[in-house]
C-alpha cells in the first residue's frame, strides 16, 4: 500500500516534503495507525504522536486524504490505493506530523473549563436529575484531538481570538451543568466580536469529529443565550 | 558535560489520575511543584478506564467499606495488605463525592444521586450476592474523570511539563531521593529537576505484553527508573488478564456490560461461567473469569471458526440501555470487531490489563525498602501512587472499579505525604556531583551504536516471550525456558541502535528509552513469577492445583508474602503480607469461591 506524508524536521529541512512509502502490510494492521507503526519499523525518523489507540485519548489527530480524523480508528480497508496523510492544518509544525498545539489549549483554557460553584460543598453529592444529567452527553466526551478546531477556517485566520469549536463545546458544557454557577461571567467572556460570534456555521467540526458530536449545535445554543439575554 | 538544573519543592512524574490527583494536593497546598509528563494530561491512560470507580456509596441499596474491604481481600487472593485496603475502602465515599463537586459527569439516579452498577467480585454482606457499588459515566468514566482532574488542575495552576519524559531517579550517597533527569521531547534538550521530594505516578507497563488493553504509553517508566535506582519491585508476577479484550485487536470491553447484564458465552451458547462461579456467575473476580474462559478454549469450547474466543452477549440488554450505559464499548465493537453489540455478541479474549506490583509503597503512598533488618524502611523523599505503585491493594488479582479508586485514595495520600515531608524538611538536599551521568551515558550509547537492532525487533521479541512463557496458564518448563528468553532479550536490548539520530521530537530515541523500561519489567516479572511455587490470584501454575489444605493450589505457609525484584544480579528477596487492617478485624486466610 502506498503512502505519502509531510515531512518536516526543522534542523535539516528548510521545509516541509512529501515522502513516500510503499509498505507491505501485515494481515493484523487494521487501522491506519498500524500501518504507520508499520511504517516507523522501517522508518524509525517518522514522528507521529499516539497513546491509546482506540480512539479515545485525542494523540493522534493528523489529515487523512484532505479530512481532519484520527490514525487509531481509521480503517485501512476504508482508505483508497493511496493514503496522502499532513500534520492538522493551522497550527505551527514542530516536526512531521506532529503540531504545536499551544494555541488550542489556549483556547481552551480561556472558557474557564472547570466547574464553578461558591456554595459550601455538601457532605454528599450534589443532586442532579437524569434529564439534566443528559444535557451533558455529546459534551463531556470531548477528547481535545482539534481535529475540529483544525478543520474550522475562522480557526485558520483567527486562532489567537476565536475560541474554536472544540473551546465552545467545552464552554458549552460548563453552561450546560446545573452544578455551575458562572452562566453570565461564562457569556460575558464570549461577549466579543471573534470569541464566539467568527462562527459562521460552516459545520467543518460536525463533519470531521471522531467521537460523533455537535460543536455547531453547542454553538448555536451559546449564541441564543446571549440574543435572550440581551433583550 | 552539566546538565542544567531547576530548582522545585516537588516533582510529579505522570499526569494521569493519581497524578492529577497528587498534584492537585500539591498546587493547592501551595509548594512549587513541577508536574512531568510524556503525553498531555488527557491523553493518559486513565482516560480508557470504561466501568466505573469503587465506593461504597450505597445508593442502590445498603452498602458498607467492610464489605468492599472484604471483596478486596478476598479478590487479592489474600496477597493485598489489610492496612492499605481498609485505608482506600474507608476513603473511597469520600474520594468520589469530592470528584462530584469538582464536576465529574456521574450517571444519576431519579433521585440525583450517582448511579452504581453491579461490578465483578463485588458482593453485599461478605461474598452473598453482587451489590451496586461501581460509580460510573456511562462507560467512560476514565475519560470523565481524567479530564475532571485535568480540569481541576487547571483551576489550582498547577505547573504542567507536557511532553518532558523523565529517565533516570537521582538518588544520594543516603538513598534519599533527590530528584530526577528528564528529557524535553519538542528539543531533545535533557535537565535535572532537583526537588525535595519526588513522586511517581507513571502508571503501569501492560505493553510488555503482545496482547494488551493497554495504551501505547504503558512503558513502566516509573518501574524502569526505580530498578535501575536500586529500588526493588514488588509481586510484578501478578498481571491481570481482563476476561473481555476484543480478540485479535486487544481494545477493552468493559466489565460493565456483564454488570449491566451481558453474559459469557462458549461455542455451544452454554453460558459456562455457571459452572465455574455459581453465586457470582459472569461477575466472578476477573482472575476467575479469564481463567474460565481460557479453559473453555482449551477444551475446544471456545467459538468462532479457530474456536479461539468466547462470545459477550449483550443484545439481549436492548438498544435503550446499550446506547445510555453502554455507548462506548458498541463504538468499540463496531469499529474493533466489526460487530453491533445490538445484534451480536462481540468476540472476546483474556487481554493484558493491569499491573498489580510495582514500586513497594505503604499506604502513605511513602516509597519502603528493606534496610537494616525492617523489610518497610521508608525512603526519603520518594513516593509512588497508582499503578505503579504497590500498597499492595490489589495483592494477586485486582478487582474491577479498584484501580480509579486506588488512584484517587492512593493519589491524594502520596501528595498529602509530600506536602508533610516538604514542609518538614526546609531546604534540598545537595545533588550528587555524578547526577545526570548515568543518563548522560545512556543517550550516549543511542547516539553511538552502530548496527544493532532496531527497537521495534527487540520489543517484539520480549512482547512474544512475555505471551509465550507468562500468560493465563503457566507451566514450570515454560516459566524456566523463558527466564532464560528474557534474559537473553535483555541482553539484546542493551545493544539496540536508532537510525535517527535528530534533536527534534525524536520519538525513535523516546521509543528506546521507553523499551528499557518495559525490559526491566518483563525482566522482574517472569523471573518473579518463576520462582514463585504456587498458585493464586492471576499467577496460575499448572504444577499447583487445587488440593487439600491449598486452595487453588495456593500455599499460604510458604507463599503467603510478597516477593521483591532488585535489578542488581535479578536478586529476588521477600517480606511478609500485612493481615493487620487499621480498625478492624483481619480477614483471615480461606478457600475463595465465587
Amino acid at each position: 500500500m502506498k503512502f505519502i506524508i509531510e515531512r518536516f524536521d526543522p534542523d535539516k529541512d528548510a521545509k516541509p516534503y512529501f515522502k513516500e512509502y510503499d509498505i507491505q502490510l501485515e494481515p493484523t494492521d487494521k487501522m491506519l495507525l498500524d500501518a504507520l507503526i508499520r511504517i516507523k519499523s522501517v522508518d524509525d525518523s517518522l514522528a507521529l504522536r499516539r497513546s491509546c489507540r482506540e480512539g479515545v485519548c485525542g494523540s493522534d489527530a493528523m489529515n487523512i486524504n484532505g479530512k481532519n480524523g484520527l490514525a487509531c480508528v481509521t480503517k485501512i480497508a476504508d482508505l483508497p490505493d493511496v493514503v496522502k496523510l499532513r500534520p492538522l492544518p493551522g497550527l505551527p509544525i514542530i516536526r512531521d506530523l506532529i503540531v504545536d498545539m499551544t494555541q488550542f489549549f489556549k483556547q481552551y483554557h480561556s472558557i474557564t473549563p472547570f466547574v464553578i460553584n461558591n456554595d459550601p460543598p455538601p457532605e454528599k453529592e450534589r443532586l442532579q436529575s437524569p434529564v439534566d444529567r443528559a444535557e451533558l452527553d455529546g459534551l463531556y466526551e470531548c477528547i481535545l484531538c482539534a481535529c475540529c478546531s483544525t478543520s474550522c477556517p475562522s480557526f485558520w485566520w483567527n486562532p489567537d481570538k476565536f475560541v474554536g469549536p472544540a473551546g465552545l463545546l467545552a464552554a458549552y458544557r460548563f453552561i450546560a451543568d446545573t452544578r455551575d454557577q458562572a452562566t453570565n461571567e461564562r457569556l460575558d467572556n464570549l461577549e466579543d466580536p471573534y470569541r464566539l460570534f467568527r462562527c459562521h456555521t460552516i459545520m467543518n467540526c460536525v463533519d470531521v469529529c471522531p467521537k460523533g458530536l455537535n460543536p455547531s449545535l453547542a454553538i448555536g445554543k451559546i449564541k441564543e443565550m446571549m440574543v435572550k439575554r440581551g433583550v | 558535560m552539566a546538565l542544567n538544573v531547576r530548582k522545585f519543592d516537588a516533582v510529579v512524574v505522570g499526569a494521569g489520575g493519581s497524578g492529577l490527583r497528587a498534584a492537585l494536593q500539591l498546587s493547592t497546598a501551595g509548594l512549587k511543584t513541577a508536574v512531568l509528563t510524556k503525553v498531555f494530561p488527557t491523553r493518559s491512560h486513565t482516560v480508557a478506564a470504561q466501568g466505573g470507580v469503587g465506593a461504597s456509596l450505597g445508593n442502590m441499596g445498603e452498602d458498607s467499606w467492610h464489605w468492599h474491604m472484604y471483596d478486596t481481600v478476598k479478590g487479592s487472593d489474600w496477597l493485598g495488605d489489610q492496612d492499605a485496603i481498609e485505608f482506600m475502602c474507608r476513603t473511597a465515599p469520600e474520594a468520589v463525592i469530592e470528584l462530584e463537586h469538582y464536576g465529574m459527569p456521574f450517571d444519576r439516579n431519579d433521585n440525583g444521586t450517582i448511579y452504581q452498577r453491579p461490578f465483578g467480585g463485588h458482593s453485599m454482606n461478605f461474598g452473598e450476592k453482587p451489590v451496586q457499588r461501581s460509580c460510573c459515566a456511562a462507560d467512560r468514566t476514565g475519560h470523565a474523570m481524567l479530564h475532571t482532574l485535568y480540569q481541576r488542575n487547571v483551576f489550582a495552576n498547577t505547573q504542567f511539563f507536557v511532553e518532558w519524559m523523565a529517565l533516570d531517579l537521582i538518588r544520594d550517597a543516603e538513598g534519599a531521593v533527590v530528584g530526577v533527569t528528564a528529557l524535553e521531547m519538542e528539543t531533545g534538550e535533557t535537565m535535572i529537576f532537583h526537588a525535595k521530594a519526588t513522586l511517581f505516578a507513571t502508571g503501569g507497563a501492560g505493553r510488555i505484553f503482545a496482547s494488551s488493553t493497554n495504551a501505547l504509553i504503558n512503558t513502566g517508566d516509573g518501574a524502569g527508573m526505580a530498578a535501575r535506582a536500586g529500588i526493588p519491585l514488588e509481586d510484578m508476577e501478578f498481571w491481570q488478564f481482563h476476561p473481555t479484550g476484543v480478540a485479535g485487536a486487544g481494545v477493552l470491553i468493559t466489565e460493565g456490560v456483564r454488570g449491566e447484564g451481558g453474559i459469557l458465552l462458549n461455542k455451544d451458547g452454554e453460558r459456562f461461567m455457571e459452572r465455574y462461579a455459581p453465586t457470582m456467575k459472569d461477575l466472578a473476580s476477573r482472575d476467575v473469569v479469564s481463567r474460565a474462559m481460557a479453559t473453555e478454549i482449551k477444551d475446544g469450547r471456545g467459538a468462532g471458526p479457530n474456536n479461539d474466543y468466547i462470545l459477550l452477549k449483550l443484545d439481549h440488554l436492548g438498544p435503550d440501555v446499550i446506547n445510555k450505559r453502554l455507548p462506548g464499548i458498541r463504538e468499540s465493537a463496531i469499529k474493533f470487531a466489526n460487530v453491533d453489540p445490538v445484534k451480536e455478541p462481540i468476540p472476546v479474549v483474556p487481554t493484558c490489563h493491569y499491573q498489580m506490583g510495582g514500586i513497594p509503597t505503604n499506604y502513605k503512598g511513602e516509597v519502603i525498602v528493606p534496610k537494616g533488618g525492617n523489610p518497610n524502611s521508608v525512603v526519603p523523599g520518594f513516593y509512588a501512587a497508582g499503578e505503579c505503585g504497590c500498597a499492595s491493594i490489589h495483592g494477586a488479582n485486582r478487582l474491577g472499579t479498584n484501580s480509579l479508586t486506588d488512584l484517587l485514595v492512593m493519589g491524594k495520600s502520596a501528595g498529602d505525604s509530600t506536602i508533610a515531608y516538604v514542609k518538614a524538611h526546609g531546604t534540598h538536599r545537595d545533588l550528587p556531583k555524578d547526577a545526570g551521568d548515568y543518563t548522560l551515558s545512556r543517550l550516549n550509547r543511542l547516539e553511538t551504536q552502530k548496527s544493532g537492532e532496531s527497537v521495534f525487533e527487540v520489543g517484539n521479541a520480549m512482547r512474544q516471550a512475555m505471551q509465550a512463557h507468562c500468560g493465563v496458564f503457566r507451566f514450570p518448563d515454560m516459566l524456566e525456558k523463558g527466564v532464560a528468553k528474557i534474559k537473553e532479550v535483555a541482553e539484546r536490548c542493551k545493544h539496540t541502535e536508532i537510525k535517527d539520530k535528530s534533536k527534534v521530537f525524536n520519538t525513535a530515541r523516546i521509543e528506546a528509552l521507553e523499551q528499557d523500561n518495559l525490559m526491566e519489567v518483563a525482566l522482574a516479572t517472569m523471573i518473579s513469577a518463576e520462582a514463585r511455587k504456587e498458585s493464586r490470584g492471576a499467577h496460575d501454575r499448572a504444577d499447583f492445583k487445587d488440593r487439600e489444605g491449598y486452595p487453588n493450589g495456593r500455599d499460604d505457609k510458604e507463599w503467603l508474602r510478597h516477593t521483591l525484584w532488585y535489578k542488581e544480579g535479578n536478586r529476588l528477596d521477600y517480606k511478609p503480607v500485612n493481615l493487620k487492617p487499621l480498625t478492624v478485624e483481619t480477614i483471615p486466610p480461606k478457600a475463595r469461591v465465587y
